[in-house]
């Protein structure tokens, strides 16, 4: 698999979409994500071994603790995130549109 | 420079042309995803400005607005682009764009196919120097070169 092929897998799931954008915006630690989300500690490093597998997210030792950030590099990252985000955006979008032709109908 | 895919989808909705572009700009509040929001509140709704030049935009829960982008080709009902302006870190930056495409194609009375193109993301590339600059000042090569300044200047 590709880079962006990994990237693309380890946003599939919800917690991992949800831990990346919540590192997209702050640097943190395991603790600190694990205290905002309704996830065990060791789920997080799980999900974090994922995306640090398709290269999305990278750590950094700082004094005792590890601190977890999207990785700068990792455009990719990004794209496969938008990818996923449009995909269940869209989907919204079309059921949406063919609901609005349904009550169309039916109130004509 | 790395060349980035555009994310480009493509789906067929069961609706004419002209309900699935009102749909997609006038009614995205009804389909746009709840739980991807910028704001520190909770997102009330999303709106774009049926205009060139209009905002794309969310309210959230308390009346703060945050933007999303512009509306960049108001075509209706068969061509719309849209900027997206929205960082790595999911911040509102007039100077990062990128753009989103819609096309909506008539295959029939009730049937339309619609193209949809996210590109420019190589951007976000381009952003990333400027990502690890900032990353650097905050942490790490900040403190250090701080401490090399004390140091140095005794």
């Amino acid at each position: 698999m590709t880079n962006a092929s990994v990237g693309f897998a380890a946003l599939g799931d919800p917690t991992r979409r949800l831990i990346f954008e919540r590192l997209a915006r702050h640097p943190m630690s395991v603790g600190k994500l694990a205290a905002g989300l309704s996830v065990t500690r060791p789920a997080v490093s799980q999900h974090l071994r994922k995306l640090k597998e398709a290269a999305l997210v990278t750590e950094r030792q700082e004094g005792t603790r590890r601190i977890y950030r999207i990785d700068p590099r990792g455009v990719e990252a990004m794209r496969s995130y938008l990818d996923r985000f449009w995909d269940r955006a869209l989907a919204a979008f079309k059921e949406a549109a063919e609901r609005a032709e349904e009550e169309e109908e039916t109130s004509s | 420079m790395s060349t980035i895919e555009p994310v480009v989808k493509e789906l067929v909705v069961e609706a004419s042309q002209e309900r699935a572009f009102q749909v997609f700009t006038d009614g995205i509040d009804r389909w746009w995803p709840r739980e991807h929001h910028i704001g520190k509140s909770p997102m009330k709704r999303t709106l774009i400005e049926p205009k060139a030049g209009g905002r794309w935009y969310a309210v959230c829960q308390d009346d703060t607005e945050c933007d999303t982008g512009r509306v960049l080709v108001w075509e209706p009902p068969r061509r719309l682009v849209l900027s997206w302006q929205l960082t790595f870190k999911w911040e509102f930056d007039p100077n990062f764009v990128t753009e989103v495409e819609v096309n909506f194609t008539a295959q029939g009375p009730k049937r339309t196919l619609v193209r949809f193109e996210h590109r420019n993301l190589e951007r976000y590339g381009e952003a990333a120097p400027e990502l690890r600059k900032a990353i650097a000042a905050q942490d790490g090569w900040g403190k250090t070169l701080d401490e090399f300044k004390r140091v140095a200047e005794g």
